[in-house]
């Protein structure tokens, strides 16, 4: 596999292919007709898909830092450059988003049936913006895509969202544009206070920041990325924008637009501001945060008559062991954090597609509007029980390596946090169960259920896929971890060795310069290096 | 070619474009007169006076590229800052005049006049360009302010039309006052109206303080008047409301522009040395500006005053930049009236199309379904309004961020952090327009745009509209570039002049 992409020169324009190739389906599906448009678009995500699985041998673990790394100046006066690469964070959040991407257009095909046209340009465009967040390494074209991902978005829930869709569009469009814009402000922070002088990343890494400058600005990003993720007093937006969204929505939203947020945590966060993302009290503040957030949500969830809005809430709370994994700073509560946006980003979907096909059928996600489907569907049952356990964390599913690994990882630094998060879990099968049980079993006693339709040929090749991954991560999680632990690593190496560093400066003791992350320098920074490696598998 | 002014010919050569265009305006008027109202005599002569323009930017270009100045201590300025500024105006008022064409024609107004009084407009616009004497900016602002003082009245047959002529030339008359008298205060303070020699005098603290003061005081007021900022802003929703649409938007965008050209010279250049006195003002004008013009924004229904408070809050920025006062900062205000110029007249278009030709449907119900209906116009004005918006992928974007820049360098935090909060609110607005045009449901089959004729030059002029936003917001090297160069020098050259002037 590896000889065949080489001789493709696969590694030259997978990542501008990547973020290219949906645009030229937007044109493609604009230009063509209605009734094309939804197999257009199926194809041209496909397409994307189907080349971004090679990054799985293209991308090769390693020294941690980007591979594939490409960079052209873009608008040269400013110092911004048209700056590429994937490391072993981002590579799973560009195969999450071309998989979800795909699947989300495949099931829209009978949800969507007015302005098909339109919609399927939009989601293409989305798809070009959220890959772009996920390749860029210059912090300008990250922004440019950060915000560029809001206005498919908005337009997607505004036109064809349900009732309330114009107030959860703007709603969500606001509540993200408060913090990006205030982010803007603190890169530019960085850009001229921090003396970086340029927008590419390695640059903004060797800002020199003192301690309260970094407290400032990571705050400034916190609450841009905290928004998106959403971290918990944020979060209002997002059982509104998942409950008017239509179906493709909810799931791309679910799937990768939140993990836009965490991912900005640990690809920005916390290697640009080591200090302040060390601080006890951020530390603290973040942990709290997400705790109350896995808490809070569980048990605003468990009291929904909605599905759909029960499932956007499990989203916060699946979003809280992602924060506590990433802000415990240990390896296995980074490596857990990532599993759970990966994992999350499956179950979920796979949840908000199930819960569609139930809308078209009955045209209702009440839960007493359901009962004994399991009956009436067996093959919708069994997909919808495994998707669900595996969104509660069951063991054998992706949903419990992730929890198990961020609150391993937690536990290690912050016992208490990672007991009262372990609580969640518990909550998790207090709100998931009664809901599976009510909608799949129980009595069949709503006529309308008896001729509930099993799944289709279309919905099988959806859903399948799905189950095989939450399955197939929770048995052998371990190719998936391999690939990103040299990354993750680097992150944890930076942190560390810039609070030993502030530490050492604090004592008195005579610093040795900044700590060894200058990207150029290679794998093998002087920090110290967690002795953590148990894994359960 | 090297201009010294030795002989009388190099003046008409330093002013040539606007030499070019005062004729042509002329010929304009005559041409009216004889052919008035005849078959489609306006939409020639509208042709016609984009002739015009085109050979004044042609003239301009030949200066830009071809001419330099021996010393900056002329009346006219022949420096970059000033044709830069000049292919603005003659960029803004050619989009006026196509999106004027069929309202002229509908609402079957003088055409002659109506078009000449746009040309001297923009004649008056480049003289406060070039003014290097505070008087000439005076006469400028004067032929610029009478000229649209009767376009925002031209409409006779509407009431509201002439409420905001009256009501523009009652209070611009006012802050003429203002500004005159600020003038001859500095011409107290410093024996001269020369901007260069106010400029030493100023630095060399031979200027008497006592009348400096004030002076600079009124002319602020003065300007601020012009460029609508809050607190003077009060006559901007009625008149850009009442005044025919096709005129709002050239005043909206080219007088805007004149004004804050003039006004970031005389302050940046002229009154350098008073920095630390009136910076304060400004902040807090420019501050207090973002402010109200996006709040008000919001809660409006029609959408030319929407439209009105938007232009207010746009105003807020470009202060930020005369604030800031550095190159990046003047750079960037050159760059933003560029982008702004399209913008806001692409979307003034498209009120213009929804009103099918008039003054109806300006309320934003009337937006209703029209994305649906007129796809691409629906399109070109949601990218018009994200531009206005400032959203990243259009040229908007890039000149917030550009004003952004020169605030991050004069380490001006706190306004940044205001500008951006208030852009958040500004979201809101434009969106709203947004969500009117493609998200509700009409509720008649057959709205009030349905019959909405858009000739093929309106058309042509708003595509090209949006290719230059998106193409300012992919690829704004070239703009940038040139607009950085064009303020090359602008304030250095006050200490030239002072070497060359020097007794």
């Amino acid at each position: 596999m590896t000889d065949l992409l080489a001789s493709l020169r696969y590694e030259d324009w997978i990542l501008h292919a990547l973020i290219w190739l949906p645009l030229v389906g937007m044109a493609h599906v604009v230009v063509s007709s209605p009734e094309r448009a939804k197999n257009l678009a199926f194809a041209w995500s496909s397409i994307v898909f189907v080349l971004s699985l090679g990054l799985w041998w293209g991308y090769e673990p390693g020294g941690g830092g980007f591979m594939l790394e490409s960079s052209t100046p873009w608008i040269e006066s400013w110092g911004v450059s048209y700056a590429l690469g994937v490391d072993g964070i981002s590579v799973f959040m560009v195969m999450l988003t071309t998989f979800t991407s795909a699947i989300a257009i495949l099931g829209s095909f009978e949800y969507v049936k007015t302005r098909r046209k339109a919609f399927y340009a939009l989601m293409l465009l989305l798809e070009t913006g959220v890959l772009g967040v996920f390749l860029a390494t210059d912090i300008f074209l990250f922004y440019v895509f950060f915000e560029l991902t809001l206005v498919p978005m908005y337009f997607i829930v505004g036109i064809w969202g349900g009732e309330r869709r114009i107030y959860a569009a703007v709603k969500f469009f606001l509540y993200t544009a408060v913090g990006s814009l205030l982010m803007l402000v603190a890169i530019l922070y960085m850009y001229f206070g921090g003396g970086a002088g340029s927008f590419g990343y390695e640059a903004f890494l060797n800002a020199d920041l003192s301690l309260r400058e970094q407290l400032w600005l990571f705050a400034a990003f916190a609450l841009a990325f905290g928004i998106k993720v959403p971290v918990f007093p944020l979060h209002t937006w997002l059982p509104d924008a998942h409950v008017e969204a239509p179906t493709p929505g909810s799931v791309v939203l679910a799937a990768v637009l939140l993990k836009m947020g965490t991912y900005g945590f640990m690809r920005f966060l916390l290697p640009f501001f080591p200090g302040a993302a060390q601080h006890p009290t951020v530390v603290a503040v973040m942990l709290v945060l997400g705790v109350v957030g896995i808490i809070y949500a569980a048990w605003v969830a468990a009291v929904q008559p909605d599905a759909k809005k029960l499932v956007a809430y499990t989203s916060v709370a699946h979003m809280g062991f992602v924060v506590i994994g990433i802000f415990a700073l240990t390896l296995n509560g980074l490596q857990g954090g990532m599993v759970v946006m990966i994992s999350h980003g499956i179950s979920t979907a796979a949840l908000f597609l199930l819960l569609g096909m139930m809308y078209e059928r009955r045209h209702t996600r009440l839960i007493e509007d359901f009962g004994g489907l399991g009956r009436a569907a067996p093959l919708f049952a069994t997909a919808f029980v495994i998707t669900a356990l595996a969104s509660i964390g069951l063991p054998g599913t992706s949903g419990f390596v992730g929890e198990f690994l961020a609150l391993l990882g937690t536990f290690e630094t912050h016992a208490l946090a990672a007991i009262l998060a372990a609580t969640g879990v518990v909550f998790a099968a207090y709100y998931m169960l009664p809901m599976v049980q009510r909608v799949l079993f129980n009595k069949l006693d709503k006529p309308e259920n008896r001729k509930f339709p099993d799944l289709s040929r279309r919905e099988i090749v959806i859903l399948a896929p799905m189950v095989a991954l939450m399955i197939g991560i929770g048995v052998h999680p371990t190719p998936i971890l391999e690939r990103m632990e040299p990354s993750v690593q680097r992150v944890l190496e930076r942190v560390e060795g810039a609070g030993a560093a502030l530490d050492s400066a604090s004592a008195g003791s005579p610093d040795d310069g900044p700590p060894g992350y200058a990207g150029d320098a290679g794998p093998g920074p002087q920090g110290r290096v967690p002795a953590t490696t148990a894994r359960e598998d | 070619m090297l201009l010294d002014y030795t002989s009388s010919a190099h003046y008409v050569l330093a002013l040539l474009p606007e030499v070019v265009l005062s004729v042509w305006g002329m010929g304009i008027l005559i041409a009216g007169v004889s052919r008035k109202h005849q078959g489609g005599a306006g939409q020639e002569l509208g042709w016609l006076t984009i002739a015009g323009l085109a050979f004044a930017a042609l003239a301009n270009g030949w200066l830009y590229f071809g001419v330099a100045e021996e010393a900056a201590t002329a009346m006219i300025a022949l420096d970059r800052f000033r044709l830069f500024a000049n292919w603005i105006f003659l960029l803004g008022a050619g989009f006026a005049i196509i999106v004027s064409l069929p309202y002229v024609a509908r609402q079957k107004l003088q055409a002659g006049e109506y078009y000449s009084l746009i040309l001297f407009a923009a004649v008056g616009m480049m003289f406060m360009a070039s003014a290097r004497d505070l008087m000439v900016i005076f006469l400028g602002l004067e032929l610029m302010s009478i000229g649209v003082y009767a376009l925002a009245g031209f409409n006779r047959r509407d009431r509201r039309s002439a409420e905001a002529g009256l009501k523009y030339f009652l209070l611009g008359a006012f802050a003429s006052g203002f500004l005159l008298f600020g003038i001859a205060l500095i011409y107290g303070a410093t024996g001269s109206a020369n901007i260069a020699v106010v400029a030493d005098a100023v630095r060399g603290g031979t200027a008497v303080g006592a009348l400096m003061g004030p002076g600079v005081a009124l002319l602020a007021i003065g300007f601020a008047f012009k460029v609508s900022a809050v607190p003077f802003h009060m006559w901007t929703p009625d008149v850009y409301e009442g005044a025919p649409t096709p005129v709002t938007a050239f005043m909206a965008a080219s007088v805007k522009a004149a004004a804050f050209v003039a006004f970031l010279r005389v302050f940046l250049v002229g009154l350098d040395g008073l920095y630390d006195q009136w910076w304060t003002i400004l902040w807090w004008i420019a501050a207090v500006t973002m402010v109200v013009g996006n709040v008000i924004a919001v809660v409006q229904s029609n959408v030319k005053r929407m439209l009105a408070y938007s232009s207010i809050a746009h105003g807020g920025y470009l202060l930020v930049a005369l604030v800031a006062a550095n190159d990046v900062a003047a750079a960037g205000l050159l760059f933003y009236l560029l982008v702004y110029t399209v913008m806001t007249i692409g979307a003034f278009a498209i009120v213009v199309t929804v009103g099918n030709q008039s003054e109806r449907n300006s309320m934003i119900e009337d937006y209703t379904g029209f994305g649906w209906r007129r796809p691409l116009l629906g399109l070109l004005m949601t990218v018009f309004l994200l531009s206005l918006a400032g959203f990243p992928g259009t040229a908007g974007f890039i000149a917030k961020y550009y004003l952004l820049l020169g605030a991050a360098e004069a380490r001006l935090w706190v306004l940044a952090v205001i500008l951006v909060l208030t852009t958040v609110v500004s979201y809101w607005y434009y969106l709203r327009v947004a969500w009117y045009m493609w998200m509700k449901e009409p509720e008649a089959a057959d709205g009030p745009h349905v019959a909405a004729v858009t000739p093929l030059s309106t058309h042509i002029v708003l595509v090209i509209g949006v290719a230059l936003v998106i193409l300012g917001g992919v690829f704004p090297d070239v703009a940038l570039d040139l607009a950085a160069a064009s303020v090359d020098g602008l304030r250095e050259a006050v200490g030239g002049a002072a070497a060359a002037a020097g007794p």
